[in-house]
């Protein structure tokens, strides 16, 4: 035997009556202009279209049935013209209301109907969990509900010869809206909680997509150029370096800016940043590591500047010297003074032994430090490694 | 990059360290078992904390190498379920995280050491060894945390314990340690033997651990924010 289904395409209100015209066989005008009909002999048709409608389960294939404008409007017209016809079913039995309060009932009535409808299933399935009614608990709220309300509406409706004066029609407004309120409470909870998640989920969503456009741009990038450099050893430690330091500096300093430094910026600098960045520079430059460590931390003023530089004229002659070996750059900012190491562990060479007009770091590292009053000393041993000291006295009057 | 070398042909031939590797990627562990090689014998894996608190104590190997990040709770839940129960198994946290407060915690929690991924296989594998002796294992960032933390400057008076400050000479060595000197290198440099160099280290990690200095984690949690 074939069910009846309430149909999902050409429907005019709920698909009773195409549904029931496609169980039936006929046209769905032939069952339309049948209900009207009922619907005058005494508002049969109206209940039994509002039974069907309970009864009859939409048909399973309702997905991307096109719902336009037009649609609505029409399914609106039919809502309010079913809603015309059942006050007047109500009048014919009898039960005269007053328009002014009808008007607004059926208002709240379609605009009820009106959200139902535009629910998807699963909210639907969701509101319907909300009330709760298995749990004897939630039945009786929905049951105390549904009778305050009843309670209520039938004070108004009986008027004022009930209830003294007109704040008795206030308490029983109040009754009604409380009865509605325990009825339908537990919607809007669910109604708020879902737009809280839903906010939540975007936030998360939008952090998501920060990150995976960080990795995207820089990470994806970086291991493209990896691999068309795979002959290149060195390019190919500069790249997976320089990425490192970057992604380090996003994952650890919340306010780390990617970018060099410009001229102008320097003087405000710390000592440990301004390090780190000529390391940086001197490890993306010549494809080496260097592990900067620096205790203690201070503004740069023009003194420290110069041991900047020095610090990276040692890196860099670290890096031409001792490319294959670690590199460490460790500073110390002390109140009195600032000490800088960098120590590679090169193939070392004999200080005494290089001419003078042939050793950089004679004039760039020691000369420099001398002009500004540090001192530059430089170790080093045939096998064992260079090791570049620089000391500046720190000048008092700049401390903060 | 430069983690204390002695070298491990001028240690004297053992049994080999019995290890736990504890690590949520796979292949970072399976590269470490290549790195380390016959001088270590890896005794168990785990991947996150509550496998590896079973895999410990059904193993109960002389060393953990212990990452500080992990699903479960980190390293710092892992020590706080085996340090107490299984004082015999050191711990040396191996991370690629240089952030003072994840190396702050894991000393804190009981590791006897905190190296960078960054280490080569010689040298993971001396730091394995010094850890199971009993020894301390410092990086230079290590060492410069320390320095950083414990400054000279601090107010003398405010400072009430012998476990709230380090020595001169302990100073020095970590000095030495953070200018990528090698233990070897910091007892030629200062004259002592690479023995007294662990003392001193280890004495250094024992005020970490111990002292109640509140200075530490207020540090570690400045630092954070710079």
């Amino acid at each position: 035997m074939r069910r009846l289904y309430r149909s999902s395409d050409g429907r005019v209100l709920a698909g009773v009556a195409h549904g029931l015209a496609d169980h039936l066989g006929v046209g769905p005008l032939v069952v339309r202009l049948a209900f009207v009909v009922l619907a005058g002999a005494g508002g049969a048709g109206i209940a039994a279209y509002g039974l069907f409608w309970v009864f009859a389960p939409q048909t399973p294939f309702e997905a991307d049935s096109p719902r336009d404008r037009q649609r609505d409007l029409t399914m609106l017209l039919a809502l309010g013209s079913l809603s015309v016809g059942g006050l007047l079913l109500l009048s014919a039995l009898g039960l005269g209301l007053n328009p002014g309060l009808a008007v607004p009932l059926v208002a709240v009535g379609v605009g009820v109907v009106i959200l139902w409808r535009q629910a998807d299933e699963d909210a639907r399935q969701r509101w319907r969990q909300a009330t709760d009614t298995h749990r004897f608990s939630g039945a009786a709220r929905v049951a105390g509900g549904i009778a305050l309300a009843v309670v209520g509406i039938g004070a108004i409706l009986l008027g004022p010869a009930r209830v003294d004066g007109t704040s008795g029609g206030l308490v029983a407004t109040l009754v009604v809206v409380v009865g509605v309120a325990l009825i339908s409470g537990p919607w809007w909870m669910r109604m708020a909680r879902d737009l809280a998640a839903e906010r939540n989920a975007r936030i998360r969503e939008q952090e998501r997509a920060e990150v995976a456009a960080h990795v995207h741009d820089s990470v994806l990038h970086t291991l493209t150029l990896i691999q068309r450099h795979v002959d290149d050893p060195r390019e190919v430690t500069r790249l997976a370096r320089s990425q490192e330091r970057e992604l380090r500096g996003w994952l650890y300093r919340p306010n780390y800016v990617t970018g060099q430094a410009e001229p102008s910026m320097a003087s405000t600098a710390s000592v440990s940043s301004s390090l780190e960045r000529v390391a940086a520079e001197v490890e993306d430059a010549h494809g080496v590591a260097v592990e900067v460590v620096v205790v203690g931390d201070c503004p740069v003023d023009d003194d420290l500047l110069a041991v900047r530089d020095a610090a990276r004229e040692a890196l860099v002659n670290a890096a031409k010297y001792a490319p294959d070996s670690a590199i460490s750059l460790y500073a110390e900012v002390e109140p009195a003074q600032v000490t800088v190491f960098v120590r590679d562990r090169g193939p070392g060479f004999d200080v005494d032994a290089v001419p003078d007009d042939r050793l950089g770091l004679r004039h760039s590292v020691v000369g420099r430090m001398a002009r500004h009053g540090g001192s530059a000393t430089i170790r080093s041993a045939a096998g064992d490694g260079t090791e570049v000291q620089l000391e500046m006295p720190r000048d008092t009057r700049s401390q903060q | 990059m430069t983690e204390q070398t002695t070298g491990p042909a001028s240690e004297v031939p053992r049994s080999p360290v019995r290890v736990v590797l504890v690590d949520d990627h796979r292949m970072f562990r399976s590269g470490v078992r290549a790195e380390l090689g016959d001088a270590v014998e890896v005794v168990g894996e785990a991947e996150d904390a509550d496998q590896a608190v079973a895999v410990i104590t059904a193993t109960r190997p002389d060393v953990v190498l212990l990452d500080v990040h992990l699903p479960g709770g980190g390293g710092r839940a892992v020590l706080a379920a085996v340090v107490g129960a299984l004082p015999d198994v050191r711990f040396l946290a191996l991370s690629v995280s240089d952030a003072p407060e994840d190396v702050i915690s894991v000393i804190r929690g009981g590791a006897r050491g905190y190296v960078t991924k960054s280490i080569t296989g010689p040298e993971l594998t001396t730091a394995v060894r010094r850890v199971a002796d009993g020894d301390a294992v410092f990086s230079p960032r290590l060492a410069g945390f320390v320095l950083d933390a414990f400054a000279a400057t601090t107010d003398v008076a405010t400072v009430d314990e012998d476990l709230d400050r380090i020595s001169q000479r302990e100073r020095e060595v970590l000095r030495l340690i953070a200018r990528g000197y090698t233990y070897k290198e910091v007892g030629k440099a200062l004259f002592i033997s690479v023995k007294t160099v662990e003392t001193h280290v280890s004495a250094v990690l024992r005020k970490l651990q111990l002292s109640n200095r509140h200075e530490l984690t207020r540090w570690a949690n400045a630092r954070r924010l710079v």
